[in-house]
């Protein structure tokens, strides 16, 4: 006996992915397996728009300068009016504030900040166009990738992590390069162009600010370490009370009948007071962050204004630009904390992206070969000859399996629930390549044919039906294009569904809607059924299983089912005895292989596995024929 | 409800409390629902510490223990949240054994056999026969072979009763009954 380990739970509603989360100060970070890898081949993407990088870096750069000028513009008018009204106090003649100067600065400083918008309003034009052409591109890529990526793939992965990938890390790539690279290239030149301002003004001064900042660094990291701590609990625990909920909510009867109401209450208690502490232990930390930054400039600028104003009054410094300094020293905390903050955006960015990437990189089904052979009439004669068949490396399902099916005969597949019967339908539609032996149609391999071509030679009704947004009579003519309305018609009185459908208010214009539940799953059948007549396909797969459909349709679907079986060679996931009995050959699937094949009296006479499966099936009851 | 009432033990539900009438019902529902914890803690869910072995019991009479062996640590193994680790036909077994290892008065299954192969299925309604003999069982069903050889039938067709009785009743006095019958199984099978 074979033990396995139980696939450990999946954790629920994880956040800090998607647009939504750009402040990251003491949350965790994603990390990317490989940065520079993922980041040389998104640069790949953007290489095409070298020339607009260019201009855009020259914009930010032009647009920041003109900003970080301005302080000290605006304090030579503060100097030349500080200057004037001196004079005034001691009394000299002539004593003026000499309005006109301070007139032609202030008529600069409107030129600066108009010239420093204009360049900002350029990059942020230029950046848009560059970020939605850059994620147009991608999402392309991966659409394109995801066709010719083989159903293995999307089997072994949930619809929702595809999705995600598709949609939420495309995303953060774009808002990335929407804001955060524009950002960085801001902050980097602001920071660069202050410092170099504070050192023209006064180094004595810029060493004290500079002092300050080790200060800084260390109290951000050492709390952002706490907190971090404590968002990556509350996460923990917002994820389980969110599990439980939704837990208790799906299980409502359950836990009803079962009198567990008290034990979920107390469990939701625990789990939300345990919340709670996280939860305001990680804000209460992490907003200490920003008041005690706040504190140490504070403590910088005190000094600085002293220092300063000692200065001013020694004659070394004029008043103007200390004032811009005060100014520079405060703004010049803020760029190092969004560099600090944009580095770790793009790790989660350069992480979204290794994801993307990771579907690109997956393995492709087999292309098409060129010169494809096609039917022009088919008539259904199917051959597996010597197939042999493993999802996985090592765990062979199916081995020198050798079937030969003429047109027009009915194999019936069974075996219990999960046997695998759906594997044959993966080779035969070659969802799956087989690993040896070929599978023929009319004699030709299926591989030699176009894989389009080849899906079109069969027709589907499934349990699981698959109807679209649309009339009734768009979702008949699904199979084949051009039907007339009278061959739609034809189809749907074949497939016993025209009658349900003229009881409908609309008749064949009833739109159905996205899930289709405004009619009933019988009736979902029906119309696939005449989906299928109308394709006019030669060979049919067919699920019969239908569970959850009252008795007169049931009636219908399968009168509907021997209508469009005839004269076509058909696979029937089987489920009954009748149609088992009258096939053509039985299959007999369990755990994934095909165990036994014959006819029904051949397969009796094995006393194996299918004679036990039938006779199970009517132990305890009287039943007229019976093996022993 | 509009009018009429439903008894128990010759008393109005209404007049018990919820928690009462919740403690005689073992309910099996259409969906089986599992919740995040081991095998054991769902087995044993809403009654506080049950012994191992009828845990066992349990699991054994809904055909689960075969499955449950198979684990690497066994009854204590994990299930995710809301089963998603196990396949339907366990989720359905684990769901039956719940609601036996509760030891009830009134079973009700409601169509709780769909995802058991027909072998499965009929070895636990073998051994479901043995364990509930003395209780009232409820069975909703789709499959005919679930139902036929239960004490009373009752068909209900559109929200009305159309029809009461054994499977032989039935066959001569009940046209729906013979529709569903006819719809499942082939002439030869009718009894």
């Amino acid at each position: 006996m074979s033990e396995k380990d139980l696939k450990p739970a999946r954790p629920m509603m994880g956040f800090g992915r998607g647009p939504g989360s750009h402040n990251t100060i003491g949350r965790p970070i994603e990390k990317a397996k490989d940065f520079k890898g993922t980041l040389r081949r998104l640069l790949t993407y953007l290489k095409p728009h070298r020339v607009k990088f260019i201009i855009i870096f020259l914009a930010t750069v032009v647009s920041t300068v003109f900003n970080i000028i301005s302080p000290k513009v605006m304090g030579q008018a503060i100097t030349k009016l500080f200057e004037g009204f001196l004079m005034k106090m001691k009394g000299l003649p002539n004593a003026a504030i000499d309005f006109k100067y301070i007139f032609n600065i202030i008529l600069i400083l409107i030129g600066i900040y108009v010239v420093s918008a204009i360049f900002n309003y350029i990059q942020q034009y230029i950046m848009a166009d560059v970020a939605q052409k850059t994620v147009y591109e991608m999402r392309k890529d991966i659409n394109a990738k995801l066709s010719r990526l083989p159903l293995k793939y999307f089997d072994g992965r949930t619809h929702g992590e595809i999705l995600s990938r598709v949609t939420n890390d495309v995303d953060v790539i774009s808002t990335t390069l929407q804001q955060s690279l524009t950002q960085l290239i801001t902050s980097v030149v602001t920071l660069v162009g202050i410092v170099v301002m504070m050192l023209t003004i006064s180094p004595m001064l810029t060493l004290i600010a500079f002092v300050t900042l080790p200060l800084s660094f260390l109290a951000t990291k050492v709390i952002a370490q706490q907190s971090q701590k404590f968002f990556a609990r509350q996460q923990k625990y917002l994820g389980q009370l969110s599990g439980q909920v939704e837990e208790m909510y799906t299980g409502h009867k359950i836990v009803k009948v079962f009198n567990y109401e008290k034990q979920s209450i107390d469990k939701f208690n625990k789990v939300n007071d345990q919340l709670y502490d996280a939860g305001w232990k990680a804000q209460f930390i992490s907003g200490m962050i920003m008041p005690l930054m706040t504190a140490i400039g504070n403590l910088s600028y005190v000094v600085i204004a002293i220092l300063g104003g000692i200065a001013v009054i020694r004659g070394k410094v004029t008043i103007g630009n200390i004032q811009a300094f005060i100014q520079y020293s405060r703004e010049f905390s803020h760029p190092i904390v969004q560099t600090s903050n944009i580095a770790n955006i793009i790790q989660s960015t350069i992480a979204a992206a290794e994801r993307v990437f990771e579907v690109l990189d997956e393995a492709e089904q087999i292309p098409d070969q060129k010169d494809l052979l096609h039917l022009d009439q088919p008539k259904g004669d199917v051959k597996f000859e010597h197939i042999k068949f493993a999802y996985s490396k090592g765990k062979i399902l199916i081995e020198d399996i050798n079937i030969d099916v003429k047109k027009g005969q009915t194999i019936a597949i069974v075996g219990p629930i999960g046997a695998g019967k759906t594997t044959l339908v993966n080779l035969l539609m070659r969802f799956y390549e087989v690993n040896q032996g070929k599978i023929t149609v009319d004699g030709i391999d299926i591989r030699d044919m176009e894989r389009g071509k080849l899906r079109s030679l069969f027709g589907m009704v499934l349990q699981d039906t698959w109807l679209f947004k649309g009339s009734i009579k768009e979702n008949i003519a699904y199979g084949r294009e051009k039907a007339t309305e009278e061959e739609i018609i034809q189809a749907a009185q074949v497939a016993y569904a025209d009658h349900f459908i003229r009881t409908l208010p609309e008749g064949y214009d009833t739109i159905l809607n996205e899930e289709a539940n405004n009619i009933s799953q019988g009736q979902k059948q029906l119309l696939t059924i005449a989906r299928a007549i109308l394709a006019n396909p030669p060979i049919l797969i067919l699920d019969e299983a239908t569970s959850s459909v009252d008795t007169r349709t049931e009636i219908y679907i399968q009168k509907a089912m021997l209508a469009l079986m005839k004269g076509r060679t058909s696979f029937v996931i089987a489920h009954r005895l009748s149609t088992i009995r009258d096939a053509d050959l039985i299959l007999v699937m369990n755990q994934g292989s095909i165990i036994e094949k014959g006819t029904h009296q051949e397969l009796l006479k094995q006393y194996g596995f299918y004679a036990d499966l039938y006779n199970s099936q009517f132990v305890g009851l009287n039943l007229k024929e019976k093996v022993s | 409800m509009t009018s009429g009432r439903i008894l128990v033990d010759g008393i109005d539900i209404r007049e018990l409390t919820q928690e009462k009438l919740r403690a005689k019902i073992g309910l099996v529902p259409q969906k089986a629902v599992l919740f995040t914890g081991t095998v054991a803690e769902n087995i044993s869910f809403g009654t506080n510490d049950l012994p191992r072995d009828k845990i066992i019991r349990a699991a054994k009479i809904a055909q689960a223990s075969d499955f449950i062996s198979t684990l690497k640590q066994g009854y204590d193994a994990q299930i995710a949240q809301g089963g998603t680790n196990v396949s339907g036909g366990q989720k359905q077994q684990l769901s039956i054994a719940r609601a036996l290892a509760k030891h009830p008065e009134i079973y009700i299954f409601d169509d709780s056999f769909s995802a058991l192969d027909f072998k499965t299925e009929s070895k636990l309604r073998q051994a479901l026969k043995k364990e509930t003999e003395k209780d009232t069982v409820l069975i909703i069903a789709q499959r005919v072979t679930t139902i036929m050889d239960a004490d009373r039938i009752m068909v209900l067709d559109g929200g009305r009763m159309v029809g009461m009785g054994t499977h032989q009743d039935l066959m001569k006095t009940c046209e729906v009954y013979r529709e569903i019958v006819a719809s499942q199984l082939s002439e030869e099978e009718w009894i």
